[in-house]
């Protein structure tokens, strides 16, 4: 099977280029990256205006298998995925059972096998049952197929036990993501603490309960002289925190979340629980902070921190809606509004923040187009508007902050390994 | 302008003209109180079902007499919030309520914003009775009212809110409500039951009572509540009443005409001296009679605006 991809505009950061070109993909990999190339294909895509970049690698996503498939599923999630351009994704180990174990981990492996639509990686949790009390069995978890650990949705408390997780992930070359949050500070808050939880009269959520927490994980890693990755970076001190740890030579990076660059927390007024995650949507001036931490450099990664949650679970008091919002389908669309398109990022950088970096990060041969190289491919409209609509979600569950926004960016073509996994 | 809104949510999103109209409205209902038949036929017909999560007598109560002097069919529901968690959803309640055909749900919750999130459900009207900390806009229309009709105006006024600022409804409705009218809001309260940002609301702050009283049109005075689970870090009883009850000796540096509220219940000795709450400067039984008016106008101005709705569509 030979797929042509023609005369887009290809955008591939590893490989310097940025030019109008074919790429032919044969047999599930990329075989010739050139202008004009006469093969007799079996599918040519015209890709003429269209943008051609690799698959994003999404490395927060939430697919709720197994446990909470009413939320979502390795399938639905995986298709969604698709949708967004998303061709793999590291799925996070908080299900029921967590990804705490060899046999758990056994367990995800075959179901991602049986339906998985795109390629899924796994995390698994660094302590047992995610209650930060033990340590996981971390060299078991790497080779029963986890590529990185976290306990995400929950931070380990005890510096012993975070330094000592630091360590066994360095000898086992697994990458650690650290959900940076002192629960001893955000107890009870709801959205972010300040005007908007004074006026809508919820508890608040401070800045100092993640900026605090991601400070103390960078001193572990650097003590433990690992390096670390820090998840979900919402706010203006956190982005100087990291900063100043890169500057240093710390081995650090980071991500954020499309909702961070997007939205302050004035999207909360009217209690809006599709506007409800954590951590909470900021400030303006930390939306800011973020932008600009995308573009020096301090952000390497932009993840959707995907988080389904069913309607029953979100439609009912605010304080008692889960926290998260979906954003596998809107992360590239929102990334192109918010980002390309007001000139903070240009193409390529956009790349290496969804694709390259966190590929990187992960220790994942993807991300990029050279020869030889899986062919995850998307090609992308990149004028084309449309509105984010409940009833078109391909996710199971629809908590979206973004529902009735218009967006630029349609994914027209999604190739996974060398197949077209989605079409518009 | 006219009066648009089926549901009353809060004053936050109130204009000026509407928190006049809801003003006026109730002073031309304030007579119907006096008559010897209180009652007009203004909602016949309708129905009111009073939603009650959170254990209340006088703001339930005082929304019943209102709905009954307006002739409207009252219903209460009265549920222990422990049975929510487990049960129906709140969403699914409302939908019960108005598929019974109730015109108006006036609703008591203890969580901030349920008012809000079920009236984007339902297509009858809404009026919020206190959501959590959130809003009360019912208890600060009659504060307002009140004020109104002891000084003559609104704008202008120096009005001091003591207390718990932190979880309080009432103190968070009077400010929005005082300042679209013109007035100069101070809130007063130990550092910890101040909201971060509340200046931005539009609210001085002080932790000194005396400073707060000093040259004060009006202080609102509200219930403090020591059974919150911040309560290690809360002053005690005594400790409070020294540093912020209204008493005798501190009315007697302030404006001598100063009027005293309270949304009630007291706690005598703790908030204020009994002296104050049964003083010449005590408005709190005015409040009450004031608040049946205020409620009148507010039923009456959201059936309306839902009649008219319905009637154009």
């Amino acid at each position: 099977m030979k797929i042509l991809i023609k005369s887009g505009r290809i955008v591939d950061p590893q490989n310097n280029l940025d030019e109008v070109c074919d790429i032919l993909v044969e047999n599930s990999r990329i075989s010739k990256v050139a202008r004009n190339i006469r093969n007799g294909a079996d599918e040519t895509i015209d890709a003429t205006d269209k943008i051609v970049l690799p698959g994003i690698v999404d490395m927060h996503v939430h697919l709720r298998e197994p446990g909470r498939e009413d939320k979502e599923t390795i399938a639905s999630g995986t298709l969604a995925a698709l949708a967004g351009g998303v061709t793999s994704l590291l799925a996070m180990p908080n299900t029921s059972p967590a990804m705490d174990s060899p046999e758990n981990i056994q367990l995800l492996k075959n179901i991602i096998k049986n339906s998985a639509k795109a390629d899924v990686f796994i995390a698994g949790a660094i302590t047992r049952a995610r209650e930060g009390k033990e340590l996981a069995e971390i060299g078991r978890l790497r080779r029963a197929g986890a590529i990185a650990i976290t306990d995400d949705g929950a931070s380990v408390d005890a510096d012993k036990l975070m330094l000592e997780a630091l360590k066994r992930a360095k000898a086992e070359k697994l990458a650690v993501i650290c959900h940076s949050e002192d629960k001893k500070l955000s107890a009870g808050g709801a959205v972010n603490l300040g005007l908007t939880s004074t006026r809508l009269g919820l508890r608040g959520i401070s800045k100092e309960s993640e900026y605090k927490r991601i400070e103390r994980d960078i001193n572990l890693a650097q003590r433990a002289q690992a390096s670390i990755h820090i998840a979900h970076v919402s706010c203006k001190e956190s982005v100087e925190i990291i900063s100043r740890a890169k500057k240093k030579g710390i081995r650090v990076t980071c991500e954020t979340a499309p909702h961070y660059f997007s939205l302050s927390e004035e999207a909360v007024a009217g209690f809006d629980t599709n506007a409800k995650m954590n951590p909470p949507l900021r400030a303006k001036i930390d939306v800011g902070a973020v932008k600009a931490g995308l573009k020096d450099g301090t952000i390497d990664a932009i993840a959707s921190d995907h988080a389904p949650h069913t309607e029953n679970e979100k439609e009912i008091e605010f304080e008692r809606a889960e926290f998260g919002v979906i954003g596998l389908e809107t992360e590239l669309a929102v990334a192109i509004t918010e980002l390309v398109q007001t000139g903070i990022l240009d193409w390529n950088s956009l790349v290496e923040k969804i694709s390259l970096n966190p590929a990187r990060i992960l220790g994942l041969k993807k991300g990029t187009l050279s020869v030889g190289q899986d062919a995850d491919i998307i090609v992308v409209s990149p004028e084309k508007e449309w509105v984010v609509k409940k009833e078109e979600l391909l996710s199971k569950s629809k908590n979206s902050p973004f529902l009735g926004r218009t967006l630029k960016g349609v994914v027209e073509y999604t190739l996974c390994n060398g197949k077209v996994a989605y079409k518009k | 302008m006219t009066w648009t809104r089926k549901d009353l949510l809060g004053l936050e999103e109130l204009s000026k003209e509407e928190l006049e109209i809801i003003l006026s409205t109730a002073e031309s209902f304030k007579e119907v109180s006096t008559r010897e038949i209180k009652k007009v036929p203004a909602l016949r017909g309708k129905t009111v079902v009073n939603l009650f999560y959170e254990p209340s007598t006088r703001t339930r109560v005082s929304f019943e007499v209102a709905a009954k002097r307006l002739s409207a069919d009252v219903i209460n529901i009265a549920t222990e919030t422990s049975s929510v968690k487990k049960g129906e959803t709140l969403i699914d309640t409302g939908k019960n309520i108005q598929a019974l055909k109730a015109d108006i749900i006036v609703m008591r919750h203890n969580y901030s914003g349920a008012a809000a999130m079920l009236a984007r459900h339902l297509d009858i009207s809404m009026v919020n009775a206190g959501d959590g900390w959130h809003e009360h806009p019912t208890q600060a229309l009659l504060d307002i009212f009140t004020l109104k009709e002891k000084l003559g105006r609104i704008s202008g006024l120096k009005v001091s809110i003591v207390g718990d600022i932190a979880h309080s409804r009432v103190a968070r409705s009077n400010i929005w409500g005082l300042a679209k009218l013109g007035a100069q809001v101070t809130v007063c309260a130990p550092a910890m039951l101040i909201p971060p940002a509340i200046e931005e609301m539009g609210a001085r702050v002080t932790t000194d009572i005396d400073e707060a009283l000093k040259n004060a049109d009006a202080v609102n005075v509200l219930r403090m509540q020591f059974e919150r689970d911040e309560k290690a870090a809360f002053p005690t009883q005594l400790e409070y009443f020294k540093n912020f009850g209204i008493t005798r000796e501190r009315l007697a540096k302030a404006k001598k005409e100063i009027v005293v509220m309270h949304p009630g219940p007291i706690n005598r000795g703790i908030e204020m001296s009994s002296e104050v709450a049964d003083g010449a400067n005590s408005v709190i039984l005015e409040q009450v009679t004031n608040g049946i008016a205020v409620r009148m106008a507010v039923l009456f101005l959201v059936a309306q605006a839902r009649e008219n709705a319905v009637g154009s569509s």
